[in-house]
């Protein structure tokens, strides 16, 4: 339920989708691979444990680790159990990790198109987050 | 909280149980304002919890209350998975072994602390939290358990008034009214189960 691109840089911070839906999260994630091709480590998780709507921790975990970079990821959700969720995946993998790891406020599809299109520039993940973020009122 | 292995299997033995036989009612609930997946949710999740009773009795009390979080975090799924999670682990990390009621009464506001902040929810906000606020009120004035669990049920009963401010219920606005919160109702059925266990058996 992830792809992971191979960076080019590996200092880009990753994306990663995570959608209730698991056709959401991949159609985002097929944009974001139009957009940038494979400049930034990507991952998308979408359902829950059992394939139906929802989002689950181990899944959110898996597409972190799948985009992981030294740079940080930005996560991008789209109804509050993925935010709560993926608040949850990111602190469990360790304070090192959990503090790289940002959950934007920032919608889905536009958010992690515009994500990646910052990061694929080599940006901080906090120019990546606020990118994002800008687009939210 | 002098619970031994015994009474830490059977209490999930029994929460486990008691969620089986309502999952039906909170997916009803869940379905009335949210996206009807909170039963089957809660059963999955006290379901992984049963399947590990024997090696989580094994352990210290707090050590088992956050393997239970962590457990449930993975299987609940959902927006109740972290906030189940939360709370247990909270607890679990908190709690001295030979903890008093004050001392756990401390630890549970500290982790019911938690819990609010990971769903960013307050009182009235339509949530569990709804049920834990009071709960644990009642516990730090040492109530009876059957008090406590009679304070649960009223509690979860009286979001059905409340709007709700937080998760997919709050989409709905005003139409959130009248419906029972399903995330209120299975931690008030937990919260019973748990007290009258406790009144059967009394530990000192």
């Amino acid at each position: 339920m992830s792809e992971t691109g191979t960076p080019a840089r590996p200092a880009n911070v990753g994306i990663v989708i995570v959608s209730h839906s698991p056709l959401v999260a991949r159609g985002a994630a097929d944009m974001v691979r139009q957009m940038v091709g494979d400049c930034v480590p990507l991952a998308w998780t979408g359902g829950n444990a059992e394939g139906g709507l929802g989002t689950h921790v181990a899944g959110i975990q898996a597409a972190i680790e799948a985009a992981w970079s030294e740079a940080g990821v930005a996560i991008f959700v789209d109804l509050g159990g993925a935010e709560t969720n993926s608040e949850t995946a990111a602190e469990l993998l360790g304070a090192s990790r959990a503090g790289r790891i940002v959950v934007c406020n920032a919608p889905l599809v536009e958010g992690a198109v515009i994500a990646a299109a910052e990061a694929s520039g080599g940006s901080s993940l906090a120019k990546v987050v606020a990118t994002a973020e800008e687009l939210s009122p | 909280m002098r619970l031994d292995a015994g009474d830490i299997a059977e209490l999930i033995a029994r929460c486990h149980a008691a969620i089986d036989r309502h999952g039906d009612h909170l997916g009803v609930l869940d379905s009335a304002i949210g996206d009807g997946d909170h039963g089957a949710n809660m059963r999955r999740g006290l379901e992984a919890v049963f399947a590990e009773r024997a090696a989580i009795a094994a352990l210290p009390l707090p050590a088992a209350l956050e393997r239970i979080g962590l457990v449930l975090v993975m299987s609940i799924g959902g927006a109740a998975g972290p906030l189940y999670g939360t709370l247990l682990m909270e607890l679990g990390r908190g709690l001295a072994p030979d903890a008093d009621t004050d001392a756990f009464a401390a630890t549970l506001e500290q982790a019911i602390a938690a819990v609010a902040r990971r769903g960013r929810a307050g009182p009235g906000d339509k949530t569990l939290l709804d049920v834990l606020y009071p709960v644990q009120a009642e516990i730090m004035r040492h109530a009876a358990p059957e008090r406590i669990a009679a304070c649960a049920r009223s509690a979860a009963r009286a979001t059905e008034a409340m709007q709700a401010r937080r998760g997919r219920a709050a989409y709905l606005g005003a139409r959130s009214v009248g419906h029972e919160d399903p995330g209120a109702s299975s931690c008030a059925l937990l919260a019973a189960t748990i007290c009258v266990y406790l009144a059967e058996h009394r530990p000192s």
